[in-house]
């Protein structure tokens, strides 16, 4: 068996390279220096010890200041990484990211622009309940200046997380917190997955599930369900989210003639109601079913356990949906 | 503070005062004659203040700035063609008429940020400024902003991460006494801003802003500072909005005596006594400002004959590669 890695260590590694390679790569964020144990989750473990609190900064909890000092630093050159701690706080800097880091490149006229990573983790499943689990993704996809991106698996974080660090816009880079643990075989150093490139994780013919982040793991776990039924599914890992790859996904749908978006983020206005509209523009005629969507309950996310798995979308029912897509009549 | 001044830098600080001053009545005649139709937030009252604060800087420290920023741009040093284009929506513009009056952006005169949003200008100063200090470059940023933008969070949050790392940054606030239609006193409680950098452990001063030689040294002094690593400064300029929030607007909420009050303190005629009382001649003085008016008809022509932007720049600039149709 060769060596595995987890997606913790290698977003860890990711950054390291990057902030060896480039003085202008800083980290900042609540809790990340070594000081306070390098990060909540210890995404930033060891890195103080290399690179000094110059360019790894302990900051206040302060969200709109610490998104405002990376896009700042972002303007004279640099390629900061700004960590909000959870997903639900970057509310409070909201401003600073849709108003300033995604316009500047824009209302310059070119003459500026914000490379900069918003690293922040949130996920559905941990007890965490309303305030500090939300999947927001749709939000940032619907600004113009935005780029998003959701690893699934270790080998995909490390890639994923140098491209961004390298990309010249500003790029919201999403963790789930219940895939920190998740192993993969260690793709070595300067490992890089291009951002706007989705995955076909696993191929099929009679169905398309495109998806991204947990919920591919779910999605493999169906398709391997549903072999056993004789259905064959494809499952397209998305990566980036916005701007997304259409072409694999159009292209996977026309084999498949079938299509199920999958997210743990809410089903209402997500990112599944743009991809299921944009596959029905393109491929109106050749689908052999609807295109359908499963997401998260219309609510806050629940604290107690059996409310948050009743949240979460049900696997039961993504198998049933690719099942109703089958056997659908017209 | 002694408030003496080089002779060079007293009539440097005129000639921008007048830049500022000719250009802001050029575009109020614009608009007068119906040339010009866009949302204009005029500086009457406040060309001194960034005038003599830019005069103490250099041309690539860093600005940044707000809606109401014409004087802080054409102080530090943006040219006028181009800035006149921009605020007219032209081709020819700094940011290709896409960003507009509220969003001048012109990093050859360390223009980086012109912001909308009240406040929000003071977290990204702090950036440049930790950019600098890590370089280790020597530049200063400076960040301006109005008195109603001091009781936003964005401002709280800055000043305390500005002194945490003593970051090479000016905060200064231009206290035109007004945020758009609400008077200082009715909204902050403290009847100084300087007070709040006391409360972030900050240097902090306060200073007339139509007080040429002082307002510079002040600046002056808040720079050799941060160069020396010695941290951030808070300055709040007390000035005046001597007409509405934006050109054209009703201001009858300010109260007729405060007006006339304030008029008396007009930082223009004000300066010019200050230049013939330091020995500099009618004809001198006279002399420089027609030769800006020259500019200022110059730039109204060249943003008049520039282009509108096509509809293509609206695929461009969103990211890095243009995007599709
Ligand atoms: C966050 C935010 N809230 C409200 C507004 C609307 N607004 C525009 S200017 C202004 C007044 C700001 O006053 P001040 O900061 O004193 O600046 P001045 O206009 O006096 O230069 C307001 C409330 C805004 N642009 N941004």
């Amino acid at each position: 068996m060769s060596a595995q890695i987890t997606v913790t260590q290698a977003i860890n590694r990711a950054i390291d390279e990057a902030m060896a390679e480039d003085e202008g790569v800083i980290l900042l964020g609540e809790d990340v220096a070594a000081k306070q144990g390098g990060g909540v989750f210890k995404i930033s473990a060891g890195l103080t010890e290399k690179y000094g609190e110059n360019r790894v900064r302990a900051t206040p909890i302060s969200e709109q200041a610490i998104v405002g000092a990376c896009v700042g630093a972002a303007l004279a050159g640099f390629r900061p990484i700004a960590e909000i701690m959870l997903m639900n706080f970057v509310t409070v800097a909201m401003d600073q990211i849709v108003n300033h880091a995604a316009k500047l490149r824009f209302m310059s006229g070119g003459q500026t622009h914000v490379p900069l990573v918003l690293r922040t983790t949130t996920g559905v499943g941990v007890g965490f309940g309303g305030q500090h689990s939300d999947m927001l993704e749709a939000w940032f996809a619907h600004v113009p200046g935005l780029k998003v991106v959701t690893p699934s698996n270790a080998a995909d974080a490390q890639g994923l997380m140098r491209a961004a660090i390298a990309c010249n816009d500003p790029v919201i880079f999403i963790e789930n917190i219940l895939c920190y643990g998740l192993k993969s075989d260690d793709p070595g150093p300067g490992h890089i997955v291009p951002l706007g490139k989705a995955a076909v994780t696993r191929e099929g013919s009679d169905c398309s599930i495109i998806t991204y982040g947990r919920t591919v793991l779910d999605a493999l776990e169906i398709a391997e369900r549903l072999a056993g039924e004789g259905i064959s599914v494809e499952v397209i890992d998305l990566r980036t989210i916005a701007p997304y790859d259409e072409a694999t996904v159009t292209a996977s749908v026309e084999k498949t003639g079938r299509a199920l978006v999958l997210h743990e983020a809410v089903k209402q206005y997500g990112t599944g109601a743009e991809i299921a509209s944009r596959l029905n523009e393109k491929l109106f005629g050749k689908l052999k079913a609807p295109v359908t969507r499963i997401g998260g309950a219309f609510s806050a996310v629940p604290m107690a356990n059996a409310l948050e798995q009743a949240w979460i979308p049900n696997k039961d029912a993504i198998a049933d949906a690719v099942r109703t897509a089958m056997n659908w009549k017209g | 503070m002694t408030e003496t001044i080089d002779r060079d830098k007293l009539r440097d600080i005129y000639t921008r005062t007048m830049r500022v001053a000719r250009a802001d009545e050029k575009f109020r005649s614009l608009l007068m004659t119906g040339k010009l139709a866009v949302i204009y937030y005029t500086v009457r009252g406040q060309e001194l203040v960034s005038a003599a604060a830019m005069a103490a800087l250099e041309q690539d420290d860093y600005l940044v700035t707000t809606y109401r920023g014409q004087h802080d741009q054409i102080a530090k040093g943006v040219p006028l063609n181009p800035l006149f284009a921009e605020i007219a929506g032209k081709v020819g513009g700094t940011c290709r008429g896409k960003g507009g009056s509220m969003h001048i952006t012109h990093p050859d005169s360390g223009v980086m940020v012109t912001t909308g949003v009240v406040g929000s200008g003071l977290p990204i100063a702090n950036g440049l400024a930790l950019a600098s200090q890590n370089r280790g470059d020597g530049k200063v940023t400076i960040v301006c902003f109005g008195d109603g933008a001091t009781n936003i969070g964005a401002f709280h949050e800055a000043m305390n991460m500005a002194q945490l790392w003593k970051l090479p940054v000016i905060f200064l606030c231009q206290n035109n006494r007004y945020g758009e239609h609400t008077a200082f006193a009715d909204h902050t409680k403290v009847d100084s801003i300087v007070t709040r950098a006391k409360a972030y452990g900050m240097e902090g001063v306060k200073v007339d802003g139509n007080d040429a030689i002082l307002m510079y040294n002040t600046t002056k002094a808040a720079v050799d500072r941060a160069r020396a690593g010695e941290g951030p400064t808070l300055i709040e300029a007390m000035c005046y909005r001597m007409m509405g929030h934006f050109f054209g607007a009703d201001f009858s909420y300010m109260p007729k005596e405060h007006l006339a009050e304030m008029a008396a303190e007009d930082p223009l005629p004000r300066l010019r006594q200050l230049m013939l009382d330091h020995q500099f001649s009618e004809a001198e003085l006279d002399a420089i400002v027609a030769d800006l008016d020259v500019q200022m008809d110059a730039a109204a022509e060249f943003a008049a004959n520039s282009p509108l932007p096509g509809p293509e720049e609206i695929r461009k600039d969103v990211f890095e590669e243009e995007i599709a149709a």
